[in-house]
């Protein structure tokens, strides 16, 4: 108990409350910039966090990353551009309900449960930290694989429409995963002796393309639907709160639990997390129908995951000092910086800091809802803007994002590349979120194939002699065989 | 009407971006530093090698009295970022963190880049290989692991970076030297230490040859231990873990190395400037308290030294990758 009163001493003090602040107003910018993500700008405050006390620079770092992942909503629900790679799954179900006129209800929806799932994150971090870190740590890359097969399968239930094309979409998606030199043997792969297609297909620089560029050339090419001015407004966004929650805590609750989990496995993070809850909601919803015409209901699902996931990620960081994600692989090392060193004896030795982490965590999350409400007013503004005037400086804000990835112009070159394949497979009915899925998770399937196979010596039993990696496997092949052999079992008896 | 405003919009931006950017390229005329530089940095943010990057520029930064910029050009295994400082300026304004990878991705055919495509500055950090294996292994020595080895080729398996990586080659050389086959551990590639030292603890593999640093966390919580570092010297950190040569007689070092360059043909005013802006940084008391923090080895070589340095280091890692059959023949 004394250590819980150390550490509000510990967060309530100016310059930590300050720094929080100011750690979200910099998240807030970052997230909604297209092309800079929370990872960046978790980064970017690293320098800084030189001269903090430890209090002061993790809870900079807890903030900004969760204002981050919200605020990537706030351009892909109003422009159809995700501001960070953990929006892309639900980017084009909230932008349908922009052009239905309910772009603030997605807004504010979105902002209530990445709050929430924070806080489960959070609740799951405080409660279940080591125990949780210790099954995290028992998966091996037979276990990943199959998850990245479950995750495939996603592919099939995220996009509308035909599941040939799909499919398609998601080939082309792992097509574009093989080229460089990040493969498990280290070979170019159609890379044409260019350095730059050495370093492979930036997925930030591709997802922009693909989503804002087409959406730009469809503009330019006067065949896209006017959003402003036909905005209604939400109301009372704590009124229209109470109903969603009501309407929606399982889908909410489900994707705070599978978000948590996911952010808790080394290597996947909120990315993955919002991918796989949106296919989750989709697949066990009432109204699968629904889904892609602009229906809160995945979006709500996903958007609790990926913000849950961030706190996920910290549990084996915290526990072992294994990342669970991108952002926590900086976190680690400022918490060594800190003289905070990562390991079960965290929780003993000096539990006020711990405490203290846990308590900025909430903080936060909470702070989210006030700050996050002032960034959807403003953001509303945007709306009025005439298009002729926005579709430019979208424009603009892509360029710079896909150059500021790698600093280089070749992202801008990867940008535009993708933004034609856009256009084009959405002229012809193909979906293009199956081959972002495809980009995000072909290295993970490659390799996990690839380091299993030298480990099992050539042996494909390798991915059932483990319990766990046979359970996996058991319930992935079962998701694919079984809709098969009903189908077949029908069709021979009628 | 509305069309036309749009492609006149898009060229106002563009003029403004291009203005930017020649803006930026101004010749350097007035005594050095008169703007900001750019530190590139191979490899992403977060790891061990930016971290070292952000700090040795915050410091030097103040040395030099101008802005620096860390900027991350990351991907083909440290090919692109390294292309990337060798085909800049050498006008002092972008310089590069180069690592130990310089000397080995021409081996391997990747690149044609040499260390010998870069001005030396200054080395800052050396990182001696370790031998760490799961806390239930069964081996308590390097001496058990290697007999065991030998006993039984073909058995276990290493992790910790990709194929042909720094630990990979650590582990070959040693082998190598033991008169064991390389080959006989296989190697398993991964993203880098951490992935390879969770498989460690999983159970996915029986050895992970990365450097001990890397290894600390794991090893505090009681999942890892490391049974030798391959250095001349135990590491000032961890006394107690023996070097490899104390308990197998095997004279093998590896270590992988962090150091500031510039673009071959930097004007020696400027490089003696750099140098010795940089020797400052290395005497100063924060980065010695952020090198201690995150356990990282403390080495100094400036200038020339440096060179000899990398031209060493490139000639052994030649000459393992040829033996284990790594480098392209």
């Amino acid at each position: 108990m004394d250590a819980i009163l150390l550490a509000a001493q510990l967060v309530f003090q100016l310059d930590v409350l300050v720094t929080i602040v100011l750690a979200a107003l910099f998240g807030l910018f970052v997230g909604s910039v297209p092309g800079l993500t929370a990872t960046m700008a978790t980064a970017l405050l690293v320098p800084i966090t030189f001269f903090m006390s430890p209090v002061a620079a993790i809870g900079a770092i807890v903030t900004c990353s969760a204002m981050a992942i919200f605020a990537g909503d706030i351009p892909g629900t109003l422009l159809r551009i995700p501001g960070t790679p953990a929006s892309a799954a639900y980017t084009d179900e909230a932008y349908a309900m922009t052009r239905k006129g309910q772009g603030e209800l997605a807004l504010g929806a979105n902002l209530l449960f990445s709050a929430l799932g924070g806080l489960f994150g959070t609740a799951v971090l405080i409660v279940a930290a080591p125990s949780l870190a210790e099954v995290a740590l028992q998966f091996s890359s037979f276990e990943y694989f199959w998850l990245a097969c479950l995750g495939l399968t996603c592919a099939t239930v995220v996009g509308s429409g035909s599941t040939i094309k799909g499919l398609v979409s998601l080939m082309i998606g792992l097509l574009v995963a093989t080229i460089g030199l990040n493969n498990p043997a280290g070979v170019p792969r159609f890379t044409f002796g260019n350095v730059d297609l050495m370093g492979g297909i930036d997925f930030i620089a591709a997802m922009i393309g693909l989503f804002a560029v087409s959406e730009i050339f469809r503009y330019v090419l006067g065949m896209s639907a006017d959003t402003s001015n036909v905005q209604a407004p939400a109301g009372n966004l704590f009124t229209g709160w109470g109903r969603l929650f009501k309407q929606y805590w399982r889908q909410s609750l489900r994707g705070n639990v599978l978000g948590t989990a996911i952010g808790a496995l080394p290597g996947a993070g909120a990315d993955i997390a919002a991918w796989v809850s949106y296919a989750v909601s989709k697949r066990f919803s009432k109204t699968p129908e629904k889904f892609g015409t602009g229906h809160v209901e995945g979006i709500i699902e996903s958007t609790s995951s990926n913000n849950a996931a961030l706190g996920g990620a910290w549990v084996p960081a915290l526990v072992f000092g294994i990342p669970g994600d991108s952002i926590t692989a900086i976190v680690i090392g400022v918490l060594y910086l800190k003289g905070m060193n990562p390991g079960p004896t965290i929780f003993i030795n000096n539990p006020q800091d711990i405490y203290a982490v846990f308590l900025i965590f909430i903080l936060a999350n909470i702070f989210m809802v006030p700050a996050g409400w002032a960034a959807i007013k403003s953001a509303r503004l945007l709306m009025r803007v005439p298009r002729n005037v926005l579709m430019p400086t979208i424009l603009l804000f892509c360029i710079v994002g896909s150059f500021a990835i790698n600093n280089s112009a070749f992202g801008i070159s990867v940008m535009l590349a993708f933004g034609l394949l856009g256009f084009i497979m959405e002229e012809n009915g193909f979906p293009i979120a199956p081959t972002i899925l495809g980009i995000v998770l072909g290295p993970l399937l490659e390799e996990n194939f690839v380091t299993s196979m030298i480990k099992s010596d050539g042996s494909f039993l390798g991915f059932f002699e483990r319990p766990l990696a046979a359970g996996l496997g058991i319930i992935t092949l079962a998701i694919w065989i079984v809709p098969l052999a009903l189908y077949f079992w029908r069709r021979s008896r009628g | 009407m509305k069309r036309r405003t749009f492609v006149r919009t898009c060229a106002l931006a563009l003029t403004a971006v291009g203005g930017l950017l020649a803006m930026g390229q101004a010749p350097a005329l007035a005594a050095y530093p008169e703007r900001p530089i750019t530190m590139i940095v191979p490899w992403g943010a977060g790891g061990g090698t930016d971290a070292t990057a952000r700090i040795v520029s915050s410091l030097l930064e103040r040395t030099l009295g101008q802005p620096i910029n860390v900027v991350n050009r990351t991907g083909g295994s440290g090919v692109v970022g390294h292309q990337a400082i060798a085909s800049s300026a050498p006008d002092g304004y972008t310089l590069g963190l180069a690592t130990v990878e310089i000397g080995m991705m021409h081996w391997q055919g990747l690149t044609q880049l040499t260390y010998a495509d870069y001005t030396p500055l200054a080395l800052m950090n050396e990182d001696p290989a370790g031998l760490q294996v799961a806390q239930d292994s069964p081996y308590n020595s390097a001496k058990d692991l290697l007999e065991a080895i030998r006993a039984k080729p073909g058995t276990m398996k290493a992790s910790g970076t990709g194929q042909g990586g720094i630990w990979h080659l650590a582990l070959a050389g040693m082998l190598q030297d033991a008169d064991i086959a390389p080959q006989a551990v296989a190697w398993v590639p991964s993203q880098g230490a951490a992935p390879g030292l969770q498989d460690l603890v999983a159970g996915g593999v029986q050895i992970a040859p990365c450097s001990i640093p890397e290894a600390r966390s794991l090893i505090d919580a009681g999942r890892v231990k490391s049974l030798a570092i391959m250095a001349e010297k135990r590491h000032p950190l961890f006394p107690n873990i023996p070097t490899l040569k104390e308990q197998t007689g095997i004279d093998w070092t590896m270590a992988a190395w962090r150091g500031v360059v510039a673009p071959k043909g930097l004007p020696d005013d400027i490089a003696q400037k750099l140098t010795s802006a940089l020797k400052q940084v290395y005497d100063s008391a924060e980065f010695k308290d952020f090198m201690n923090q995150r356990g990282f080895g403390m080495v100094y070589a400036s200038g020339e030294q440096f060179g000899t340095f990398m031209s060493e280091s490139n000639d052994s890692l030649g000459k393992v990758m040829k033996a284990v059959g790594i480098a392209r023949q």
